[in-house]
Parts: C-alpha cells; sequence; structure tokens
C-alpha cells in the first residue's frame, strides 16, 4: 500500500504541472492590474508605474514569469499578498484551520444525517417515512445555500438569538481557554449546518438506492437463511457493502468542503480560505488565488487518492499492490 | 386446514401440506406453487425434479420464509416442521429455526457469500445466531467445519474472502455454513448446477456423506435426473406448479406412470443405444401468468392427451403401492383421496 501510495503521489506531478498552467494563464488572463497594492498610490508618475512593472517582472516574456512563478512555488514560496502585504503562505496558515474545523464539522453533520436516513428510507422503501426523506432532500438540493444561509440566519441569528451571524470566534477570548473551544464551537455551528444538511442529500438517496439494490443480492438470502437478524443483516451485511460506493463522494467532498465553501463562509463572513478566495478575486490579489487553486487541485488529487485507498480497506476484492 | 387421514408417523420431521405461493404481480396473485403437500421423514434424500419455472425453487423457500419480501407470497397450505406449524411464524422464530433447524444452500456460490467479509466471519456469524460461544471456539470450530468438507488448510482459508476461492470451494464453505448447526433438515436447492462436472460429483460425495454423520434429512432440489439416481431415497416430479409424480427412485426410474416424467427419462442419452435420437418435450411450460384454470396442466404437451385431460384437474392418486401420479389415465386421479382433496 505504501508503494503504491507513492506511485500515486509521483503520478499526480504530471497533472499538477499542467493545472498550474492553467491557473497561471487564468490569472494572466483576468482583467486589471495587482498595482493597487504594490505602488505608491499617490504617485501616478507613468515613468514610476513602468519602473514598477520592470522591477516586479510584468514586463518579461510570459514563460519566465511562468517558470519563475513556479521555481518560486515548489520552493515553498507562494508569492506576497498584494491585499494584505503578508506572505500568502502565513495568510493561508491563518486561515486553513477555520476552513478545516468547519469541515470536518459540516462532514460529521452529513454522514450523521445521512447514515440515519439512507439507511432508514433503503430498508423500508416507498413508504410514508421514505417519501417523507426524499422530499426532504430534494427540497434540500433545490434550495441554493445562500438562500438557506441567509435563512438560518434571520431565524436563528437574529429572531432566535442562538447563534451567533458572523466571525470565527468572539473576540478577546484567550485561545485554549475553555471558553473559546465553546465559542469556536458555536460559530461554527450553524454554518456547519447548512453546509452538511446541504450535502446530506445526494449522500442519503445514493446510499437509499444502493440498500435497495444490496438488499436483493443473493448474500442477503444466505444471510436470512442463517437465521441473521434483520438488524444485522442491514447494519452489517448491507451497509458494509453500501459504504463502497460512498467513499467515491468522501474523495470528492474533501477538496469541495475546502474551496466549496466559499459561499457560506462568504454569508456568515466565516474567515476561512473560502472567504480569502473570494476577497482575493474581488482585489485581483493573484498570489493568493493561484496559491488557493493549486491547494484545492492538489487536495482534489488528494482526496482522490485517500478515496482510492478506502477503497481498498473496505473492500477486500480491492487489493492495492 | 385439511387433515391428512393418516397420522403422520413419528419419523416425519416435514410435512408440507396443500401449500400455494406464488408471486404478487399489479394485485393480483400468480401462483408457482399451486396445491403442493409432501412430507420428508428423518434421515430421508427427497428429489424434487422438474425443469425450469416449475415451482420448485419458490417451494424451497417458502418453507424458509425466503421468498422476496415485496412480491412473493405464500397464500395458504401448512408448512408443519416437527409438529409446528412454520407457515405463520413471525421472522424472529424463523431466526431460531432457520440455519439451527433447517438449513439451506443456494445454486449459485458465486454470489451467495457476502464478498467483504471473511469466510471465518460468515461461518462464525451462524454459530453466534444459535449458541453460546466464544469467539476462540467459534474460530475453532469453524476451521473444523471448514476442515469436515474437505477444504485443505482451513487455517489460511478462514481469514480469507470469498473472491479468493474457486466455485467448488464455496459451495464447500456453503455447506459447512449450512451444518454449522447440525440441522435436522437441509434443503439444498440446485447445489451442483453452477459448477464444473468433476465438482459436481465431489459435492454430491460430500452431501452424501455429511446426510449419513450428521443424520439430517435433506431435500434436494434439481432439474439432473442423474443427481436423483445417485443421491436420493423419494422423488417428487414437479410440473408448472403442482406435484405430478412421487414415488422412490427405483420406480421413477424403471416405471414411470405420468408421461411428463416418461418424456423426462426419455430425454437422457443413454450408454446402450447409440444411435437413436435423444427425446425431448416439445412445447414450454406456460407462464404464471396463463396458467389453465382447470385440467391438466400438461395437456398442450402431452402425447397420451385425452378428451377429458383439459376439462378435469387430475389429483395426485396412488397408482401402486407407494407410488402416486397425478394423470387422468390412473382412476385414482379422478375423485378426492386421502392425499389430496383440492376438487375444482
Amino acid at each position: 500500500m505504501l508503494q503504491y501510495s507513492l506511485r500515486r503521489i509521483l503520478g499526480m506531478i504530471p497533472l499538477l504541472f499542467l493545472t498550474s498552467i492553467v491557473v497561471f494563464s487564468l490569472a494572466k488572463f483576468m482583467p486589471g492590474d495587482p498595482f493597487g497594492g504594490e505602488i505608491d498610490p499617490s504617485n501616478t508618475n507613468p515613468e514610476y508605474i513602468e519602473e514598477m512593472r520592470e522591477k516586479l517582472g510584468y514586463n518579461d516574456p510570459i514563460h519566465i514569469q511562468y517558470i519563475r512563478w513556479v521555481t518560486n512555488f515548489v520552493q515553498g514560496d507562494f508569492g506576497h499578498s498584494t491585499a494584505h502585504k503578508i506572505p500568502v503562505f502565513d495568510l493561508i496558515v491563518d486561515r486553513l484551520p477555520n476552513t478545516i474545523f468547519l469541515a470536518i464539522v459540516s462532514l460529521i453533520i452529513t454522514y450523521i444525517f445521512a447514515f440515519a436516513m439512507g439507511m432508514y428510507s433503503g430498508r423500508r422503501p416507498y413508504t410514508w417515512g421514505d417519501n417523507l426523506i426524499a422530499g426532504y432532500n430534494y427540497v434540500g438540493l433545490a434550495i441554493p445555500s445562500f438562500v438557506a444561509g441567509i435563512i438560518a440566519i434571520y431565524f436563528f441569528s437574529f429572531q432566535l438569538g442562538w447563534f451567533p451571524f458572523a466571525g470565527s470566534v468572539e473576540v478577546g477570548l484567550q485561545p485554549g481557554t475553555w471558553d473559546y473551544y465553546v465559542s469556536r464551537m458555536h460559530h461554527v455551528l450553524l454554518p456547519a449546518l447548512i453546509l452538511g444538511l446541504m450535502g446530506t442529500a445526494s449522500y442519503t438517496q445514493f446510499l437509499r438506492n444502493d440498500v435497495i439494490e444490496n438488499s436483493r443480492k443473493d448474500f442477503v438470502r444466505t444471510a436470512r437463511a442463517k437465521g441473521t437478524s434483520e438488524s444485522a443483516i442491514y447494519n452489517k451485511h448491507i451497509l458494509r457493502n453500501s459504504m463502497i460506493p460512498l467513499i467515491t463522494f468522501l474523495g470528492f467532498d474533501i477538496a469541495t468542503l475546502i474551496g466549496g465553501a466559499v459561499i457560506t463562509e462568504t454569508i456568515f463572513t466565516y474567515p476561512g480560505i473560502g472567504l480569502l478566495f473570494l476577497e482575493s478575486v474581488d482585489r485581483r490579489d493573484y498570489a493568493v488565488l493561484m496559491t488557493i487553486t493549486m491547494l484545492l487541485s492538489f487536495l482534489t488529487l488528494l482526496g482522490n487518492l485517500i478515496a482510492d485507498l478506502l477503497y481498498g480497506i473496505v473492500d477486500p476484492r480491492i487489493r492495492l499492490g | 386446514m385439511v387433515g391428512k387421514e393418516e397420522s403422520p408417523s413419528l419419523d416425519t420431521i416435514l410435512q408440507v401440506n396443500e401449500l400455494k405461493a406464488g408471486f404478487d404481480i399489479d394485485g393480483k396473485v400468480y401462483h408457482a406453487v399451486d396445491n403442493v403437500s409432501f412430507d420428508v421423514k428423518k434421515k430421508q434424500i427427497l428429489g424434487v425434479v422438474g425443469e425450469s419455472g416449475c415451482g420448485k425453487s419458490v417451494m424451497s423457500m417458502s418453507i424458509m420464509q425466503l421468498l422476496p419480501k415485496e412480491t412473493g407470497k405464500v397464500t395458504g397450505g401448512e408448512i408443519v416442521f416437527e409438529g409446528k406449524n412454520i407457515e405463520n411464524y413471525s421472522i424472529n422464530q424463523m431466526n431460531t429455526i432457520r440455519g439451527n433447524d433447517i438449513s439451506m444452500i443456494f445454486q449459485e456460490p458465486m454470489t451467495a457469500l457476502n464478498p467483504v467479509f471473511t469466510i471465518g466471519f460468515q461461518l462464525q456469524e451462524i454459530l453466534f445466531n444459535h449458541q453460546k460461544i466464544s469467539k476462540k471456539d467459534a474460530r475453532e470450530k469453524s476451521i473444523h467445519l471448514l476442515r469436515q468438507v474437505g477444504i485443505s488448510r482451513p487455517e489460511n482459508i478462514v481469514d480469507e474472502y470469498p473472491h479468493q476461492l474457486s466455485g467448488g470451494m464455496r459451495q464447500r464453505v456453503m455447506i459447512a455454513i449450512a451444518i454449522a448447526c447440525q440441522p435436522k433438515l437441509l434443503i439444498a436447492d440446485e447445489p451442483t448446477t453452477a459448477l464444473d462436472v468433476t465438482v459436481q460429483a465431489q459435492i454430491l460425495d460430500l452431501l452424501r456423506e455429511i446426510q449419513s454423520i450428521n443424520n439430517m434429512a435433506i431435500i434436494l432440489i434439481t432439474h439432473d435426473l442423474g443427481v436423483v439416481a445417485e443421491m436420493c431415497d423419494d422423488v417428487i416430479v414437479m410440473y408448472a406448479g403442482k406435484i405430478v409424480e412421487r414415488t422412490n427412485v427405483d420406480a421413477l426410474f424403471h416405471n414411470p406412470k405420468h408421461p411428463y416424467t416418461q418424456l423426462l427419462l426419455q430425454s437422457i442419452p443413454k450408454l446402450d443405444e447409440e444411435e437413436k435420437e435423444l427425446g425431448s418435450i416439445d412445447g414450454l411450460v406456460p407462464s404464471l401468468k396463463d396458467m389453465p384454470e382447470v385440467g391438466c396442466r400438461f395437456a398442450d404437451r402431452c402425447p397420451k392427451r385425452m378428451p377429458e385431460c383439459t376439462e378435469i384437474t387430475p389429483l395426485l392418486g396412488f397408482v401402486e403401492n407407494g407410488h402416486e401420479a397425478a394423470c387422468l389415465l390412473y382412476e385414482n386421479s379422478y375423485q378426492t383421496n386421502g392425499r389430496n382433496t383440492y376438487v375444482k
């Protein structure tokens, strides 16, 4: 398995290389200039601007610029944020834990709801409860997260006052204290619920259909013939088989949750990678933009690798050598 | 339900009385098994023969309540196991019998085992279902069972997965699972159909060996008359959901009474009659949806058909001592008798 993982990681290099060309080109094609932050705003002398362009390397041929970027990038120098005036690396390290925390909480919410509802529906298909769950899921799938987010903020934050509507932690709390962690949890819960419950629909319906399909398999009949209880048949025999296709989703989710929280993080002004991404687009903060895009590409590939490794653990027929 | 005139003898282990079972298609039940009655004695190997679609599998699934939940239905009759009618047992009650008193092996060993669990897990599961046994003992017992069904290096196989085994080995594992709790009755639904001929013989030998050691009864469902000749004591011949003939193996092969059985036997190649063309039966089994309501279901394909065959439903009646047939060629098929009181 170690050898397989190493081979897969090596295989990522050409893919990441191609991605970097696309990312770089897109950044170059974007209208506008990043100069807002790099030059002295009070000095609009064209000669000064030209001098700065030359100094920053924007007049070099495009492939030279690309090679310079890639060389620095590979060495861990992700550039300098023009908007925040700090290295991109520091910026991302500052924001990433928030996003990962949000992703994990929302993933847990998704899994709890999806497995409970999917197993219920799969075991009792075409019943009242199953239809109710399907109805909820289609509504959930149809409502965009910005609508759900705003409604949730309106009711739970403004009307009921149960949850804060912005930020990741209350200002003034000392990191490491109990109150600090409670406050973080309190802040993350509402956006995580929105993100998590949005994701439940596809998981639930997929699990439901797979459970129904597996419940007709021969091995279920064998298990019944052995005198195995219905709950053991569903919770062991069928669930274990139905988990296999869900792992594909998990692979996608790892990247989607880091990058896909853009809208939710923006609505809740939750200081994570998603919000940073959107701000950077606004401010033409190329270095941040390119780094986040590369990070997401890498996470997508990594997510797929993790999914493939998990297949090997859950499904003994897949042997990774 | 209708009682039998003769009381079941003490060594009757399973008694099926006027079983009706079939499939619910758009609210109407089509019977794949229609008024089937028979019994199985202790230590007996009963063969059930018939071509595809004659209801033999539905019958065996009905005994175990394993018909597909959504469509399968038992609509009438009794299934009496050791004196208790188990036809209306709840799932929980059935689960104390399934695997413990009655076991089953299936046609398709490739798919009958769960692909994501080890052989050991699937073997031990049946032990945990029915016995109070420690994990360590269960493992030892499962290794012992694997050895008993002729699997070499059982200590390794116990930790392997079904896809690592061949079809014949998987069927051996299925047999090991089926006999784990020493059931009194084993239902083998075409246990060798999906296997190579050489493996078939091994599996049949194994079944017979285990049957004599464990003293269990077997219902052997097959469409292979060769298997019947080799294995069985008594035979039931089924056609289109009904029993058409019932007798012992000798009588079946030497003196078949029902025209269907006679034709079936003619379709077996014989070594001493080289040049003769192999017999076949023209036509097909009528489908469930257009089964004739009255009359013999074999009438359309029967070479000995008489006018009344489409008007009177033949009953299973004695032709000779210990030999029953449902055919209007024999007078006992016209009237009610002890074994079959069904009159249309």
